[in-house]
């Protein structure tokens, strides 16, 4: 049967939305943790905490949908990804549980502070580094016999990988330390604008070797790169020109710019990644349309999630909205 | 020695899935409990039943936290452990699930944090609207995990292309042949848990008269409906039963403990089976009973469990005493319903001390016999994930090898140990500090997370006194 509209491109663009989607909230909360132990205090650390408190729930919901999604609409990436990242998706986990019960606890803990701060810095980063080990798999592609995945239970634990962890670990603290400076001011808006220029350079550092490696990895983007589709290269231009952008406004002591150009740093990146690979999902050899559940059950899920996703996303625009404004140490949300 | 990883991933998932299943079971039935207090708060204004719902609210943030905790490894445990399984049932798994997700996050984005955190800032009507979109949201939730489990017990309404399940018919494949016996059973059970949570928390207040007149409101309330939902829960239990007994009769006849094919089969209260010698020792059973209840004739034929080759069947040892353990919790269940009763005839149910204290070590109860009910159907049904499909051995992760499934094994033990143990230990908290006065007010702003809605200390102050 010839459906007119294809179902599984709207699901392309639901996954891909909501990948980003998930990268840049969860993004800027876990690297408010990956800061916490370098702040400049335990008030500081209350207001750093403070200004994620009422958001980082909803973002992580972003994480169980997307597994669900995942399941629903692409099961062959869910049934490859998942035991090829088998102990990393744990160590996430792990990171992700301890860390949340952590912003739990510590807002009614009095003794035993130092613990859930050590649970809340220790979660954000092992989650961080995990993540940016997920890309780096992805770029290297996995083994596999038909369809399914037949590498080993490291495979995920390469040089290349633990690049691509330190980087995203790198850039979350980024994305951390610019929405700290949108949120806060005084000691710890301060100590946001000191350490907002390492973690670019170290991104930085880290997106050159990533962009130098990956074409010696997979001939196929060398070819991209190099080959016909040469306006291809305005995504890094933009990406290097949203750096120059955030450096300049951090200089300024601007307070908005830098964690939009950090926005746009990660969407330009993220985009120059999506093309590289483009049309696969399961690299190196299927792609989006080989990795589809069937028409119907897409088309049954999409009804539910058209539904239902405006709603959440309103709630979250709502939650944003109504906990604007810079967080002080007298502010307390707990 | 060599590790199995088809054994590990099922103790992992065993694990897991208890470890999860008990919060959800208790916060479904609280959410019923807590939208009757605010309906009853609306229609009659009196303040007791805002002052009991008040202190309820609390412990279901925390709880209700706790399950989205656990909840979220459970949504990765089917690709990690069970890789092919996935692959092979995600159209139609996929977007049962997923309407179970889409339903809990369309719950906690519009009517959670309304109920938790709007009571003083929304009109009354739209609070109490709130609570019971939360209860009906609860079991909508559950609606969703009962299809997909029910479906790999009873599989209908889809074809096999090339190892795939392809779904042929959606009404079908969902209001599978054991859906709905299923549904009552866990609905049934879930008001039992809080209702004797409930119970047992209101009597050990009792028994230390504090806020005694909110406490015998909350305990006269509870048990009306334990006396309704305890001999219920055998009749619907019986229903569910003979459903199984239908569709998976070698599953029943491992909770039976029957070997051979007999007509007249005993109803064993003891007995130790023995899979290697396929038989049972030290058998006490009522003559001809398990006949009797399963075919309604005194020599009715159940088949035995050598009707199948020894590979399909199931740990007939697990599988018989996790049905003795929840059906002896069961009739406990209904002892204590029936005394209540009694008890109110007799005007004493507030002032015995027997009975309250009785209540207060049933707390644990309702946990242990749901998680024994889990252990029947699923022990019971091994080595099937999709009934008579698809085994165990055919679903597992190809690349899994014992000793990664063995490290996240204990490493889920270790991280829901530290959970667990924080979680208890600060519901325990809340309850040694009580509920708050009726007229006490709350002055600084919330966050919107479940945990939030509860202001209790997790621990002392320093001895410097830094406590705010």
């Amino acid at each position: 049967m010839e459906t007119t509209i294809d179902i599984t491109l709207i699901w392309v663009v639901i996954i891909a939305v909501g990948v980003i989607a998930y990268v840049l909230m969860d993004g800027f909360d876990l690297g408010v943790g990956i800061l916490f132990p370098f702040a400049p205090g335990e008030t500081s650390r209350d207001v750093m905490m403070n200004s994620v408190a009422p958001v980082w729930d909803g973002n992580e919901t972003w994480l169980i949908l997307g597994g669900a999604g995942l399941l629903a609409a692409f099961p062959l990436v869910y049934s490859v990804f998942l035991p090829a990242l088998y102990i990393g998706v744990f160590l996430m986990l792990a990171g992700l549980i301890f860390r949340g019960v952590a912003f739990e606890f510590r807002f009614k803990a009095h003794r035993s502070k130092w613990l859930w701060n050590a649970a809340f810095a220790i979660g954000s980063a092992v989650a961080a580094f995990a993540q940016g080990a997920v890309v780096g798999a992805y770029i290297q592609g996995f083994e596999m016999d038909g369809f399914s995945f037949a590498g080993g239970p490291l495979d995920w634990l390469t040089p290349f990988t633990v690049l691509t962890g330190i980087g995203l670990l790198a850039g979350y603290a980024l994305l951390g330390a610019t929405w700290l400076i949108v949120k806060t001011e005084g000691e710890t808006q301060a100590f946001a604008y000191r350490v907002a220029p390492w973690m670019l350079a170290a991104v930085l550092l880290v997106f050159g070797a990533v962009s130098l490696i990956t074409p010696f990895i997979d001939p196929k983007v060398m070819e991209r790169w190099m080959g016909t589709w040469q306006y291809l290269w305005v995504l890094p231009a933009l990406a290097l020109f949203s750096s120059w952008i955030l450096i300049r406004a951090v200089r300024r002591r601007d307070e908005g710019i830098p964690f939009v150009a950090t926005i746009a740093l990660f969407i330009t990146t993220y985009l120059g990644l999506l093309v590289s690979k483009w049309p696969y999902v399961v690299p190196p050899d299927y792609t989006f349309w080989d990795a589809a559940s069937s028409p119907d059950a897409q088309l049954f899920i999409l009804v539910g999630a058209l539904f239902v996703i405006p709603i959440i996303l309103g709630y979250t625009a709502w939650t944003y909205w109504v906990f604007r404004g810079k967080v002080t140490p007298e502010t307390g949300y707990h | 020695m060599e590790l199995d990883p088809i054994l590990l991933s099922r103790i992992q998932f065993a694990f897991v899935v208890s470890f999860h299943a008990i919060f959800p079971v208790f916060t479904i039935g609280l959410a019923s409990f807590i939208a009757f207090l605010e309906f009853r708060a609306w229609k009659t204004g009196e303040t007791i039943y805002t002052q009991i719902s008040k202190f309820w609210i609390k412990i279901f943030a925390v709880v209700f936290g706790m399950g989205v905790v656990s909840g979220l490894v459970m949504s990765f445990q089917f690709g990690t452990n069970w890789s092919a399984f996935s692959y092979a049932t995600a159209n139609f798994l996929g977007p049962v699930l997923s309407y179970e997700v889409l339903t809990a996050f369309f719950l906690e984005a519009a009517f959670l944090g309304v109920l938790l955190f709007g009571r003083d800032r929304v009109p009354q009507g739209v609070h109490l609207f709130a609570a019971l979109m939360v209860a009906l949201g609860t079991f909508i939730s559950s609606f969703w995990i009962l299809v997909a489990n029910s479906w790999m017990q009873t599989p209908v309404g889809f074809e096999l292309q090339d190892g795939v399940f392809h779904v042929t018919s959606w009404i079908t494949a969902i209001f599978n042949p054991s859906f709905w016996p299923r549904f009552f059973h866990m609905g049934l059970a879930s008001l039992l848990t809080a209702g004797f949570v409930v119970a047992g928390v209101s009597a050990w207040y009792l028994l230390r008269q504090r806020d005694v007149v909110m406490n015998r409101k909350a305990l006269g309330t509870t048990m009306w409906v334990l006396l309704f939902a305890a001999p219920a829960q055998l009749v619907v239990g019986d229903i569910h039963g003979l459903n199984t007994f239908e569709h998976q009769p070698t599953k029943v006849a491992a909770m039976e403990g029957v070997w051979e094919t007999e007509r007249g089969a005993p109803l064993l209260l003891f007995a130790i089976p023995d899979s290697a010698n396929e038989t049972n020792h030290f058998e006490i059973g009522i003559p001809k009973m398990a006949s009797f209840i399963l075919t309604h004739e005194m020599d009715g034929e159940v088949p035995g469990l050598l009707e199948v080759p020894a590979e399909e069947r199931p740990p007939v040892g697990i599988t018989f005493w996790s049905f003795r353990i929840m059906v002896a919790i069961g009739m406990v269940m209904i002892l204590f319903a029936l005394a209540g009763a009694w008890l109110r005839f007799r005007r004493r149910m507030y002032a015995s001390p027997l009975f309250l204290r009785g209540l207060s070590w049933m707390i644990p109860a309702p946990f242990i016999a749901v998680v024994a009910g889990w252990f029947v159907t699923e022990t019971g049904r091994a080595p099937w994930l999709v009934y008579g499909v698809m085994n165990h051995a055919e679903g597992i992760t190809p690349a899994l090898t014992g000793g990664m499934a063995l490290f996240t094994l204990i490493g889920y033990v270790a991280v829901y140990a530290a959970v667990f143990t924080g979680g208890v230990y600060y519901l325990v908290r809340i309850v040694r500090q009580g509920p708050e006065p009726a007229d006490a007010t709350h002055a600084a702003a919330h966050a919107k997370r479940p945990l939030s809605a509860a202001d209790t200390w997790i621990d002392d102050a320093a001895a410097s006194g830094e406590r705010s």
